[in-house]
């Protein structure tokens, strides 16, 4: 067993999670000593090899298929766990992609492992690489360790690793690009995949606002959302909210923010009742400059923000509506 | 029409959070447990398809003495059974273990459907649903928005990314893991409550289900989040501390 193996996603275009995974596996790679691969599976990847090749990995493959045009469980498991038996690496790598949160584990599975799924940090002890997982919500960070015999498998969480600190070839050498051809049988693929599509054309961006206020599940009931209505009336700001806020239909789903809503990076994001949750944290992390309101002083929302108010939100926003009304007022 | 729902008890999300002695969990003596979230909302999904389709709902649900409980809440809201797998080990275990503990109890029911939710609130791995379908040899779809039955098919309305979706099809028997929120929650009433009382909870060893195998990888130890970024706390009574704010929001950022 030698080297680190970075899976990626392409799909006609690259999801930008991919060189997250990659800058994550450089890192890990040269902390072991051990040579960096990447591989993505499809039936069109001409570009994606182009791409691959400026990379600095010591090998690249292409895992061509026909079946694996559209993306399966079935196709995608069988496909990587030939490449997988075929290079006997130490590691394999990915973005913690919702692709990749439907079929990894099930990879993993084949080789007696468990996914280790959602890292955002990667140590080294001993030799051995230490990976930081969030429990509770973010509340915990948890050190785990690969036991197993087989090779360690792991995902990597959005935005945990920079794409930018990917290091190019200093040399401009190109990595030379492989084919892996995988046996699989159309009868193998058990699903069948339709087309991808949006639901209704959404009619509020929210991600050309300068001022956002976001409320969350600290609001308790749609009756109380007036509170923050006349904190973003009074700030002139876009209401926006987290997903149990649109789950229970009391905002629309076009004002959610976070990985299946919107993602925002307004002047000031000022987040009320939210309690920061990753999922959340990922939509908003990128404002430059957030605020947040919540009567748990541990919620992980504090880990983002500049500045926090610990106390109940049914005071402290409407004490702030009135505060601004002053401000702009005087 | 049989769907099996596998559910998990997890501490409560406002819980007051205390790490043990070891540094390996947490205190667990200071937690209240609920079920989680994920869970519910595949739970609800069953009974949803039990009242369209009729059949039966049984709770599947690996935990201690505590857990049953959150099995008895389930059966309240209208499940019609439950398979109680009494373990107190779920923190030492990989989930490969767990999904072998659950799918060997399953596998004896012969489900049409085994719903779960997609990841738990304190683990958050999101690989037990998926796990146990590789197991059982079943089809699978994670993240699920919304279930139609086709005679012996199902389609999924799957979630993908920034506001994405697919439509899949596959034959049953057939896993789901189901995202929350894809309908409102039912409340127990007060008739579910006393019927509960005498649904059937067939409790297991988990011995008798899958022998005991070495861990594939290891929870070393829990620890408070180091902070990245330096938050200011803004004191003071709530007039006083949005006043503050509100200078900040002005001179600082210079939004208002």
């Amino acid at each position: 067993m030698n080297g680190v193996l970075a899976i990626l996603e392409y799909r006609g275009g690259w999801n930008r999670m991919s060189w997250e995974a990659l800058a994550a596996g450089q890192a890990l790679a040269a902390q072991l000593n051990q040579p960096l691969m990447a591989a993505v599976a499809g039936a069109n990847l001409d570009e994606a090899m182009a791409d691959l090749a400026a990379k600095p990995l010591a090998r690249a493959f292409a895992v061509r298929h026909p079946l694996l045009g559209e993306y399966t469980a079935d196709g995608f498991t069988a496909a990587f766990e030939q490449l997988i038996r075929a290079l006997d690496p130490a590691l394999a790598l990915f973005p913690h992609t919702y692709q990749v949160r439907d079929f990894a584990p099930c990879l993993a599975m084949r080789f007696g492992q468990t996914l280790i799924a959602d890292a955002i940090a990667i140590g080294v002890d001993s030799g051995q690489p230490v990976f930081v997982r969030q429990l509770l919500q973010g509340k915990l960070n948890a050190d785990y360790r690969h036991a197993g015999a087989g090779p360690c498998f792991v995902s990597i969480q959005a935005g945990a690793f920079r794409a930018d600190a990917l290091a190019g070839e200093p040399s401009g050498a190109r990595c030379a690009v492989e084919e892996f051809a995988p046996r699989i049988e159309a009868s193998q693929i058990r699903s069948q995949p339709g087309e991808r599509f949006r639901e209704s054309a959404q009619t509020v961006d929210l991600s050309a606002a300068s001022l956002i206020v976001a409320v969350g599940r600290g609001i308790k009931e749609q009756a109380n959302l007036p509170v923050v209505e006349e904190l973003a009336r009074a700030l002139g700001a876009e209401l926006a909210a987290s997903r149990p806020i649109c789950d229970n239909g009391w905002l629309p789903m076009e004002r959610q923010v976070g990985s299946s809503g919107q993602t925002v990076s307004p002047k000031v994001y000022i987040a009320v009742g939210i309690s920061g949750a990753i999922q959340h944290l990922v939509g908003m992390k990128g404002s430059k400059a957030i605020i947040a309101i919540n009567k748990d002083e541990s919620a992980p929302i504090f880990e983002v923000a500049d500045y926090g108010i610990v106390g109940d939100l049914f005071e402290v926003a409407p004490a702030l509506t009135a505060a601004v009304r002053k401000v702009k007022g005087g | 029409m049989k769907i099996i729902v596998a559910v998990k008890q997890v501490p409560s999300r406002d819980s007051a959070i205390r790490l043990d002695a070891a540094g390996k969990w947490l205190e667990e003596r200071d937690l209240t447990f609920e079920i989680n979230e994920p869970d519910a909302y595949a739970l609800e999904e069953a009974l949803l398809l039990k009242q369209k389709h009729g059949g039966e709902v049984i709770v599947l649900c690996a935990g201690p003495e505590r857990a049953g409980q959150t099995i008895r809440e389930t059966l309240a809201k209208g499940a019609d059974r439950a398979i109680h797998i009494l373990c107190d080990d779920l923190v030492r275990l990989d989930t490969l273990a767990l999904a072998r503990r659950l799918a060997a109890a399953a596998a004896a029911e012969n489900a049409d459907l085994i719903l779960t939710g997609l990841q738990s609130d304190d683990l958050g791995l999101g690989l037990t649903g998926v796990v146990m379908a590789e197991i059982l040899g079943m089809p699978h779809a994670a993240i699920v928005m919304q279930v139609e039955i086709l005679d012996s098919s199902v389609r999924v309305k799957r979630e993908l990314e920034d506001g994405w979706f697919q439509w899949v099809q596959m034959p049953m028997p057939a896993l789901l893991t189901i995202q929350s929120g894809i309908s409102p929650l039912r409340y127990a009433t007060l008739m579910g409550i006393k019927k509960a009382k005498t649904k059937e909870v067939r409790r297991i060893a988990p011995e008798q289900l899958s022998p005991p195998e070495p861990p594939t990888i290891a929870l070393q130890r829990v620890y408070l989040p180091p902070r990245k970024k330096k938050t200011q706390i803004i004191t003071g009574a709530p007039a006083e501390a949005a006043a503050k704010l509100a200078d900040v929001l002005k001179f600082e950022m210079r939004v208002l």
